[in-house]
């Protein structure tokens, strides 16, 4: 259980924040027949379908909601001792020429959204492809950015983000935590190996 | 000062013979490569000893006297394999192994049935580091369908006859091998594997070779062949000899004939008292392909209880080089045969003596004066008069097999970086010091 | 994460239910791949995979060759119908030119048993054995455990005859360990010169008379009987195979309800399958091929990338 200190966001601010992200998506996408939900497994997944559910509660549009595992698109397949558990992909409609909302929980480095923009550009050309994301917590290494933030988390690198959903853990909310390895003792160990590699070269 | 008298004495030994029912402390005497004396240890001999040169003197305190061990089964190779063991090579490997003398089989190419290949093989031998005995071919060609010139072969040397490595299918081949060495008192030693049971078979039969999808090689195969050879020698009252003994039918076969009286007698290889067929999923390693194969533990456990009832009559290694580039390669395809000479003592004294199956009085017997009855040869003794040839044993040195030191030319030996007891301290080949 | 317990596929002998089970949920993903418009993906792009095929066969390669080009691989064929010895080059030169080609990942067929053994001790790419003498066909057992799974949604308690030649049938051996491993229960049966010694110690029912092999099973998985079988002498004649052991329609009705109709092909029809039955509403033959592309990602997927342990 995190500690109440550490909880970013709540179930109310998360509604919220999924509630405007949901207006958002309306007013840039006037075509309401247009659009199409896509969330990345797993806790994208849960946040693609609550969004939907928003903008038929607004609109009484069901906007159709498909789900995507980007392990097979991963850049760093061949540099882990362990192979992603792939999960099954289900997107059960066309998406070319439609207005593809993609959906994730914690954009940060930037590598999985690429994984899945690429992975979108196999099942069609789409009119565009915007980005939703709950929490933005900085540290891209890629040139992307998100359509529609729900929160802007300021981190440090040492740190996790963290989404609980009802689904999955019977609450929801977002919390911050560190990383289970003593940070200060990896960073000298990092230190030291980079001093030796220095040496060598 | 040196000795005249003697040319090299062996002190301090403890001598096992065998065929003398000799087994105490003594010194031994040797002269022009015979052996002239053997004497227990008293304050007179030790006196004599004086007169001796130190290069003269054997210290064999802690050793085993023994006399030179007899190979009844070996692969020389030459002619026409060289590439994988020359006499010479062999020979060397053979008295880093303690053996003497040993007998080479006649699968060479051409193949040893005729006068002009044995006088090739004998001469060849004439300064080699062992004693070899020739055998010859018992058919022309190995081919198994007229025999060869066994009378010519025998007037020059050759102790016995065989096949070996193919079966005389043809029984009634096998009939008259049989009736005509009898003219010349020698042994047919059989190959027993039928032909047709075995075709194709690269490993024995059994849930292994189900498993791992292998065409094996069934163990009534050998259990036929041995049980029409003892008919064919009660019939004809011949001389047979069962090589590489290693089913549990086959040694049952032995004992009874045996027990009737029949003149047959067997040897069994280190391979088949060690190894089970378990033994090739685990690396599919191709030194432990060898005809007859490796196979399960009742076979081993039967090849071990023939050792110790006396129904198996002799240790022999069959040792059969093959050329590193020849055995590397997929298991079915590889030659069949592993090389042994090097390793058999060790392996005899760590699986056999240590394991309270043989004494040592019982191994030594097996691998000198029975090959030696079995084929009257000259050696095999330390009966004062004969031939020097001895071999003394480090009987519990602990040593390692390293593939870097065999002298044989080939490395096929599925034994490389086993820890073994019993070791040659040296070997005496007519009273000259051929390893130490 | 998801790991496989070895680096290599050589068998299915010894392979843990967890590892199987892995296979087959893997499998399941790359079974929507291929339903795709664009049957590709970019997971293995970089890594080099060579085809080596000592014996003849169309079916298993192109099902690799598929499945290795789907995954973005870069592929090579390599094959010859003579073996090694016969051609005059060695196997382990031929493995050591593979390896200064600096290939990650070699799936090889071969005659002798333990030729993928071979391999892993002399390079270090990942080897799938795609058959070896008459030892083991891993992916072929496992789009077999693959197809009978999605069909009942298990394989446990479920009762599967292999029907034919069993003393050299690889894909015979490779199902036996999988089923049996995965809790299915195993009938052999075939003529008893094509049963190999000892074969009741595989742990499975065996028999000679197929209507009692088939009588309350659920599925049969039939294979092909190679015709120089019976050159050789194994069996009389071929239309004596027939009668004893084709599985005909008459056959069918010993078995449960919901059975299933198994055949790795190439089929012999009219020999140990009639065509009736091949193509009847419960054989899954063609579906057995499609799952075979898919089972084959997923091994390449699971063990691509995976370096001997400590590197």
């Amino acid at each position: 259980m995190p500690k109440k200190t550490d909880i970013v966001l709540d179930e109310k601010k998360i509604n919220r924040a999924l509630t405007r992200i949901a207006h958002e998506i309306l007013e840039h996408n006037p075509d309401f027949n247009s659009l199409v939900i896509i969330g990345i497994i797993t806790r994208g997944a849960f946040l693609a379908q609550r969004i939907a559910a928003i903008i038929e509660q607004l609109e009484g549009v069901k906007v159709p909601v498909g789900l995507m595992d980007i392990g097979l698109y991963r850049d760093d397949v061949h540099s882990k001792l362990d192979q992603p558990v792939v999960e099954r992909t289900e997107i059960l409609f066309d998406i070319v020429d439609r207005n593809v909302i993609l959906v994730d929980d914690v954009l940060f480095t930037g590598r999985t959204v690429r994984a899945a923009l690429d992975q979108i550009v196999d099942f069609g050309r789409p009119r565009t492809i915007q980005l939703a994301v709950l929490i933005d917590r900085g540290f891209r290494e890629l040139p992307i950015r998100a359509d529609y933030v729900g929160v802007n988390i300021p981190t440090s690198k040492d740190e996790q983000v963290i989404l609980n959903v009802k689904e999955k853990e019977g609450i929801d909310q977002v919390y911050i935590q560190r990383k289970n390895n003593k940070p200060d003792a990896q960073k000298k160990s990092s230190l030291k190996t980079s001093l030796k590699k220095t040496k060598r070269g | 000062m040196a000795s005249k008298k003697y040319d090299l004495v062996i002190k301090n030994g403890r001598v096992i013979d065998p065929a003398l029912g000799f087994g105490k402390d003594a010194y031994v005497f040797i002269k022009d490569g015979y052996i002239k004396k053997i004497v227990p240890p008293s304050a007179a001999v030790k006196r004599e000893l004086k007169n001796f040169d130190e290069r003269q003197i054997v210290d064999a305190h802690d050793k085993l006297v023994v006399p030179g061990l007899i190979d009844m089964h070996v692969h020389l190779r030459e002619p026409g394999y060289e590439r994988a063991e020359t006499v010479a090579s062999g020979c060397r490997a053979a008295a880093a192994g303690g053996f003497t003398s040993l007998c080479c089989m006649p699968n060479t190419n051409p193949c040893i049935d005729n006068q002009e290949t044995v006088k090739f093989v004998q001469d060849r031998a004439k300064s080699a580091d062992a004693h070899v005995y020739v055998i010859g071919a018992i058919t022309k060609n190995i081919a198994g369908e007229e025999l060869s010139e066994i009378g010519d072969l025998f007037n020059i040397g050759v102790v016995a006859v065989t096949d070996d490595g193919h079966y005389v299918q043809n029984p009634e081949i096998m009939r008259r091998a049989l009736e005509y060495t009898k003219m010349f008192d020698i042994p047919v030693l059989q190959h027993a594997e039928d032909v047709y049971l075995c075709a194709g078979g690269v490993m024995n039969e059994s849930f292994q070779s189900t498993r791992l999808g292998m065409k094996g090689s069934p163990a009534v195969a050998e259990e036929i062949a041995v049980l029409r050879d003892i008919a064919l020698c009660r019939f004809t009252g011949g001389r047979l000899h069962i090589q590489h003994v290693s089913t549990r039918g086959a040694v049952e076969a032995i004992r009874k004939a045996k027990q009737e009286g029949v003149n047959v007698t067997a040897e069994a290889c280190p391979h088949h008292f060690i190894f089970t067929d378990d033994e090739i999923a685990k690396g599919f390693n191709t030194n432990l392909r060898v005809n007859p194969p490796l196979r399960t533990a009742e076979d081993r456990d039967a090849v071990i209880e023939g050792l110790i009832d006396g129904t198996i009559d002799c240790i022999a290694s069959d040792h059969a080089p093959h050329s590193e580039e020849d055995k590397d390669c997929e298991f079915d395809l590889a030659p069949a045969g592993m090389i042994g000479l090097e390793t058999t003592l060790g392996l005899v004294k760590t699986y056999l003596i240590d394991k309270g199956y043989l004494s040592w009085a019982d191994a030594i017997r097996k691998m000198t004066s029975n090959p030696s009855k079995i084929l009257k040869l000259e050696r095999g003794t330390l009966e004062e008069g004969k031939i020097a040839d001895i071999t003394i044993i480090d009987p519990d040195k602990k040593w390692t097999v390293d593939a870097n030191k065999f002298r044989s030319k080939s490395k096929n030996s599925p034994y490389i970086g086993w820890k073994l007891s019993g070791k040659v301290f040296k070997t005496i080949l007519e009273g000259k010091i051929v390893f130490e | 994460m998801g790991n496989l317990q070895s680096r290599h596929l050589l068998g299915l002998e010894g392979v843990s239910q967890e590892d199987i089970m892995l296979i087959l949920k893997t499998t399941d993903s790359f079974r929507e791949v291929i339903e795709r418009t664009i049957k590709k993906v970019p997971t293995l792009r970089g890594i080099t995979v060579l085809n080596l095929f000592y014996e003849p066969s169309t079916r298993t390669r192109i099902s690799f060759e598929l499945a290795e080009k789907r995954l973005s691989a870069d592929t090579i064929n390599f094959s010859t119908s003579t073996s090694s010895v016969k051609k005059g080059e060695s196997l382990r030169d031929t493995v050591q030119n593979i390896e200064a080609m600096k290939i990650d990942m070699v799936v090889v067929r071969h005659s002798s048993t333990g030729v993928p053994y071979y391999l892993t001790q002399c390079m270090d790419a990942n080897i799938i054995n795609a058959g070896d003498g008459a030892h083991e066909h891993p992916t072929q057992a496992l789009l077999d455990l693959y197809t009978i799974w999605k069909k009942y949604g298990k394989l446990d308690g479920l009762r599967v005859v292999l029907v034919g030649d069993v003393k050299h049938s690889r894909v015979i051996r490779s199902n036996i360990w999988g089923l049996k491993t995965m809790g299915a229960s195993v009938a052999l049966c075939g003529p008893a010169t094509l049963l190999p010694y000892e074969v009741e110690e595989f742990g499975c029912d065996v028999y000679t008379n197929i209507d009692e092999a088939l009588d309350g099973a659920d599925v049969v998985n039939v294979m092909r009987i190679q015709l120089e079988r019976q050159q050789l002498g194994m069996f009389p004649s071929r239309r004596e195979y027939t009668n004893l052991f084709g599985i005909n329609k008459e056959r069918l009705k010993l078995l449960n309800k919901n059975y299933t109709i198994m055949h790795p092909g190439p089929m012999n029809r009219g020999v140990e399958i009639t065509s009736e039955v091949a193509d009847g509403k419960h054989s899954v033959i063609l579906e057995q091929v499609t799952n075979g592309q898919a089972v084959r990602m997923a091994v390449l997927y699971l063990l691509s990338g995976r370096k001997e342990e400590g590197e």
